[in-house]
């Protein structure tokens, strides 16, 4: 039984040694190149001491990028990626988290690496990778390594301010990589055209199935995600036939209506994730495409990216949404009421995971992991947990489960999953910001942004954008002589959603 | 002139968008910038603007988006 993610890499490059595993527009490393790579990363911060330590990868993004991830494994290490666009505040945030361990770098993020309060030593990627290959403490560290270690931490908002670290292990990889390549069908000839950013989970999905199968992921330039017809001459051209995008990626495509002037010409499979797809768009893509498959995926980091699917069989009206779909094999979706029990069918509850895919928790943190991870409120006889994801759901009458909103501020926004709360903490830490709150425009789908304070609306952006990543930064910023209240003396979010809207 | 920068202004209020330039270049707008730009374009001037001008060029500067409406208010 496969108990640990590299045996994916180790199958392939005895079979396909001098393909193209993993390319930007520039360059490709081959599965020969990635594994002797990874190898000699792993070599050199095992000599360095390190094992079942974070590694912290600070690179670019970029085809090495992930043969430094692979690196940690082989180390015994699990590899934390880090946005070479975060800002400094985020960054020092994650690294009190982490603790002790190392970090890799390239040419472009050495001298900011270097400037960061980071403890642990720092390590170029290129140093790493042109070492010796240990072979004996390769394996030793091997025989060591279960499948309930960990692979990797990716860190995500946190409505305290700080950031939560998800870690997930081998075993909840292997488990999502398995079923999901069984329902989304990739083989050996899928080409998958990568949208999403190597610091989160979201690549995992082109990632390791390009191992698996000894397929190629191509890393798209970010800058063509501005410029549609570009973008899917890009496709064209590098013969992309599979994508698992977030929704915003793809309706940009389609709202400019790309497909009048070019059509990706080798798409066969389209997944989607982290939105509600909406239908007018959708229906662009499937006339562009006719005979290419559309899956909607839906999970949580917690969840190891991924724990459920509906790939669409039908049509939809406008005034209809695209169901969450039924659970992958060996998962289990449970909905719970405020009581813990399972609501009518129909009604709504909040959605739980059960499974294997279920990760270790959040790093560092067993306050916030023994709230989300909770022993499964229908099981009283045996340890069994659940992950509660927050998010409401109910079950149509075919069986579908379709996604009803969330119980608390958590927001998606093109494809990143945000707290509110973390905007407000962050706004409130400024000397001159008195209070503030955050709603969502769900319509235009812009993060608004309200204070009261002596701060300019343009100071207090810069000033934010200093300390929260891009996607965080409100779209929209005013300034209010007093904020609403509600009479029991919370901020009064439908009076400032109703105050955005009329004005 | 001054509604488009009131659409700019909005997004990032800590940016002069009469004098910057390299707007795309120096990754002031992302992705989500440019979509709502479009769609408020058309609501402010009734103007679509088409995918073949979704251009680095069109996007760099307050003054070649202007340029770009007012060749399509032309049209």
């Amino acid at each position: 039984m496969q108990t640990n993610i590299l045996e994916y890499l180790e199958k392939t490059v005895l079979v396909k040694p001098d393909k193209v595993a993993f390319a930007n527009e520039n360059m490709g490393l081959t599965f020969q190149e990635v594994y002797m790579q990874a190898r000699a990363i792993g070599s050199k911060l095992h000599a360095e001491g390190y094992y079942g330590k974070p590694i912290v990868v600070f690179m670019r993004k970029h085809p090495t990028t992930l043969a430094a991830f692979f690196g940690a494994i082989y180390a015994g290490c699990y590899y934390v990626p880090l946005d070479d666009e975060m800002p400094r505040h985020r960054i020092e945030l994650i690294f009190q988290t982490l603790g002790e361990g190392a970090l890799i770098c390239d040419e472009s993020t050495e001298s900011i690496a270097k400037e960061l309060n980071y403890q642990g030593k720092i390590y170029r990627y290129d140093d790493l990778a042109a070492g010796e290959i240990d072979e004996n403490a390769l394996a030793a560290i091997r025989d060591k390594q279960l499948d309930i270690d960990p692979i990797y931490i990716v860190f995500t908002s946190g409505s305290t301010g700080i950031p939560k670290g998800v870690v997930a292990c081998h075993r909840s990889v292997i488990d999502y990589v398995e079923h999901l390549c069984d329902v989304l069908k990739f083989d050996e000839n899928s080409v998958f055209g990568n949208q999403t950013p190597l610091y989160f989970d979201a690549y995992l999905k082109e990632v390791i199935p390009t191992l698996k199968y000894g397929a190629t992921t191509i890393l798209i330039p970010k800058q063509l995600f501005m410029f549609p017809i570009k973008l899917v001459e890009f496709l064209n051209e590098h013969k992309i036939n599979t994508l698992c995008w977030v929704v915003s990626a793809l309706t940009m495509i389609s709202s400019f209506r790309t497909f009048e002037t070019v059509k990706p010409l080798y798409l066969r499979t389209i997944a989607f994730a982290s939105e509600v797809f909406p239908i007018k768009q959708f229906k662009l893509w499937r006339a562009a495409l006719p005979q290419a498959r559309f899956i909607n995926l839906y999970g949580p980091t917690e969840t190891t990216g991924i724990c459920c699917y509906y790939e669409v069989d039908r049509e939809f009206s406008e005034d209809e949404t695209l169901p969450v779909g039924r659970p992958f094999q060996n998962t289990q979706i449970l909905l719970l009421d405020e009581n813990n029990k399972i609501p009518p069918v129909g009604q709504q509850g909040e959605i739980c995971v059960r499974g294997t895919r279920l990760t270790l928790g959040y790093y560092c943190n067993p306050e916030k992991t023994s709230e989300a991870f909770v022993q499964n409120p229908l099981n009283s006889l045996y340890p069994e947990l659940i992950y509660r994801t927050g998010d409401l759901g109910r079950w149509n009458e075919r069986g579908e489960l379709e996604f009803a909103g969330r119980k608390d501020y958590q927001i998606k926004h093109m494809g990143h999953r945000i707290e509110l709360g973390e905007i407000e903490v962050i706004v409130n830490m400024h000397p001159q910001v008195r209070s503030a709150c955050c709603i969502f425009d769900n319509e235009k789908k812009k993060i608004v942004l309200f204070y009261t304070g002596d701060i300019a609306v343009a100071d207090l952006t810069s000033y934010i954008k200093g300390k929260l990543p891009r996607y965080m930064v409100p779209n929209v910023t005013k300034q209010l002589p007093e904020l609403p209240y509600t009479p029991n003396g919370k901020i009064d979010r439908n009076g400032l959603k109703n105050l955005y809207a009329g004005k | 002139m001054e509604a488009l920068l009131n659409i700019l202004n909005e997004l990032h209020p800590e940016v002069d968008f009469e004098t910057a330039t390299g707007l795309i270049d120096n990754k002031v707008l992302d992705s989500f910038d440019i979509v709502t730009i479009v769609a408020e374009v058309d609501a402010e001037y009734d103007v679509q603007i088409p995918a073949v001008e979704l251009t680095p060029e069109n996007f760099n500067s307050a003054k070649a988006l202007y340029a770009l409406i007012e060749k399509l208010l032309d049209e």
